[in-house]
C-alpha cells in the first residue's frame, strides 16, 4: 500500500494493519522532522511531490520489495505540505514471517524512496530563511540502478 | 515545437512559475531539452543542468527523443524522506 497525504500520518493504523497472522516480524519506519541540522535550527519542514510520478515510483518500490523478500505487508506513506517539529514525514511498515527480511526490506524501501522518488522537502529555517534541499550527490542518472542495489 | 516542462521544488521558486514553455526542433532529445531550459531559463542553468527529465512522468535517459504532446517535468535532485 503506497500512499500520499496531507495529514498526519495515521500510525496506529499502519501498525494495526502490518499485524496479520502469516507475519512474525513488523519493522516499523518513521522519518521525523529533526529540529537541528548541522547547527542550524529548523521551525518546520515542507514537502512537494510530482505527485502522479512520486504516487508511480512509490508503486514500483513496493512490487520490487514484494519481489525480493517475502513481504505480507509493505505500506510506504509521505506525508506532504507542513510537517512540524518532531513529527512524522514518512512511514514505511514491512511486514514478513521472520524478522531478518522486514528489516532488510523496509531499510532498502527508506533508502531507494530517498534516491528516487520526486519529492522535496524545503527546510524552513527558525531565522525566516527557507530553501528547498536539492542534495549534491550525483543524482542516480538510471533510476533503475537505485532499485537493483544489494540489499 | 512547443514543450511545456512542469517545475517544482527551487526549480519552480527560480523560474517563477510551475510550468515553462520551450521551443524545441523536432526529435529533440532528453538532453537538448535540458539544455534549452538552461539556455532559455539562466536562473535554472545550474540546477537544470544537475536534474533528470521525466517523460510521462517516468524518468528518462538522455537519448530519449521527446514528442509533442508528452507530459515533461524537470525533476532537480530529490530530497523526500
Amino acid at each position: 500500500m503506497i500512499e500520499l497525504t496531507n495529514n498526519p500520518i495515521d500510525i496506529p493504523r499502519l501498525l494495526e494493519r502490518a499485524q496479520q497472522p502469516a507475519a512474525g516480524a513488523v519493522v516499523f519506519f518513521l522519518g521525523i522532522t529533526r529540529q537541528f541540522t548541522a547547527g542550524r535550527e529548523t521551525a518546520e519542514l515542507a514537502y512537494e511531490a510530482y505527485h502522479e510520478m512520486a504516487e508511480s515510483e512509490l508503486a514500483k518500490l513496493e512490487a520490487e520489495a514484494r519481489s525480493r523478500w517475502p513481504l505480507v505487508e509493505c505500506m510506504i506513506v509521505h506525508r506532504l505540505g507542513v510537517v512540524p517539529l518532531a513529527e512524522p514525514s514518512v512511514a514505511i511498515a514491512a511486514s514478513s514471517p521472520h524478522r531478518h527480511d522486514a528489516f532488510e526490506a523496509a531499510r532498502w524501501l527508506i533508502d531507494t524512496l530517498k534516491e528516487s522518488v520526486p519529492i522535496w522537502k524545503q527546510e524552513r529555517w527558525t531565522t525566516g530563511a527557507a530553501e528547498w534541499v536539492h542534495p549534491d550527490k550525483a543524482q542516480i542518472l538510471s533510476p533503475e540502478n537505485a532499485r537493483t542495489v544489494s540489499p | 515545437m512547443k514543450l511545456a516542462v512542469k517545475l517544482f521544488a527551487a526549480a519552480r521558486d527560480l523560474a517563477g512559475r510551475g510550468e515553462v514553455e520551450v521551443e524545441a526542433c523536432p526529435g529533440a532529445d532528453v538532453a537538448e531539452l535540458r539544455e534549452l531550459l538552461a539556455e532559455q531559463l539562466p536562473q535554472l542553468a545550474a540546477l537544470a543542468r544537475r536534474s533528470l527529465i521525466a517523460v510521462n512522468a517516468e524518468y528518462a535517459a538522455d537519448n530519449k527523443p521527446i514528442a509533442e504532446g508528452d507530459e515533461l517535468a524537470l525533476i532537480p535532485p530529490v530530497s523526500g524522506g
